[in-house]
């Protein structure tokens, strides 16, 4: 005879996730990197802001690219020019990176690189506003471009990535003479769901405002450090 | 989309579940909690759950999806409210923003249903 019977589990569906993602970010305390996870939707300028932002930090931060975005591998080269090396991760038809694949790209950033030369790894997740945000990488902050061509009410509509963001890139900032886009309003949009973010206008075109990006950067690799030095302590 | 590899994730955890149990037990029901601020569309869940099951051991099982609504809590008027999603998050009284979510993020395996035999 059968009987049916009930078992509690009460587990998160993203715990496999979660726990690959926390052994990410151990090995990255672990060689002193602190590790950003760039998010976006397709077309918000990330390589090119990228590019710029690699370029400026050079001199005074040893820095690597796992490249997640699927629509961008030529991208790949063009951050590689200015000397970083960039792992390109095949990521299938997949709409995020998990901390599967990017445990695979720091075993290979391992093999070629010494880890404990760098100071700081940008993973350019797939360009996507819902996905990438439900799924941790190891990451110890998470960034979030908005291109202004994007409008006003993004946020609004996709608000996990902007809740989850640490910090906001309002990016393409020259293109506001000719668009009838409000910034004040994003921002205003963007505080509703994240109070705690900072938010930048930049533009990688002018340079407006890319001095205040670089200066979020060192904060959060000072913070880091910190904090993985008192953890050792 | 992901909620392919979600289902993946919940295949793999009511597997895992199962191969702990002592005596042999078929799964009739999987219930699951999805909030709707979580990043997941439940009907593309259901149709995932349908297809990658077929010929394994979760093979008839049944899905089962609750919903929970977005409910935040706003800490200077000390009540709780419900963001209208898509539209407005901060408070609707004193425009603070939404900082305090209690529920509507859940993403979760609450539990299963299953069938044993037993001795008469
Ligand atoms: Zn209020």
């Amino acid at each position: 005879m059968h009987q049916t019977f009930d078992a509690v589990l009460e587990m998160n569906l993203l715990h496999a996730n979660q726990a690959g993602a926390d052994a990410n970010r151990d090995r990255l305390d672990r060689w002193g990197i602190t590790c950003l996870n760039i998010m976006s939707s397709p077309g918000s300028g990330k390589t090119q802001l990228l590019e710029e932002t690699l370029r400026s930090l050079q001199a005074e931060l040893r820095m690597a690219v796992i490249e997640g975005d699927m629509t961008t591998q030529l991208d790949a080269e063009r951050l590689r020019k200015g000397g970083t090396p960039v792992i390109a991760i095949n990521t299938g038809r997949a709409c995020h990176l998990d901390s599967k694949m990017v445990a695979g790209g720091l075993h290979q950033f391992e093999h070629e690189q010494q880890p404990e030369a760098f100071d700081l790894m940008f993973v350019e997740n797939v360009g996507n506003l819902v996905c990438p945000a439900e799924f941790e990488v190891g990451e110890h902050a998470k960034v979030a471009l908005l291109s202004i061509t994007e409008g006003e009410d993004k946020p609004l509509k996709y608000p996990l990535m902007f809740r989850e963001a640490d910090c906001l890139l309002i990016t393409k900032t020259d293109l506001a003479p000719y668009l009838e886009v409000d910034i004040d309003k994003i921002v205003a949009n963007v505080r509703q769901i994240n109070s705690r973010a900072a938010i930048i206008s930049v533009s990688a075109k002018t340079g407006e405002g890319l001095e205040d990006w670089y200066t979020w950067i060192r904060q959060t690799v000072t913070a880091c450090a910190n904090r993985s030095i008192a953890q050792m302590v | 989309m992901h909620e392919t590899d979600m289902t993946k994730a919940l295949i793999l955890t009511v597997k895992g579940w199962l191969a702990q149990q002592p005596e042999q037990a078929t799964v009739e029901r999987v219930h699951l909690t999805v909030g709707d601020f979580a990043g997941v569309e439940p009907a593309s869940l259901q149709f995932a759950f349908q297809v990658q099951t077929q010929g394994t051991f979760l093979d008839g099982a049944e899905l089962v999806i609750k919903k929970t609504p977005l409910i935040a809590f706003c800490h200077p008027c000390q009540q709780e409210y419900r963001p209208d999603i898509g539209r407005q998050y901060s408070c609707a009284c004193c425009q603070s923003p939404m900082d305090d979510i209690r529920s509507g993020r859940e993403l979760k395996i609450e539990r299963v249903e299953f069938s044993q035999s037993v001795a008469a």
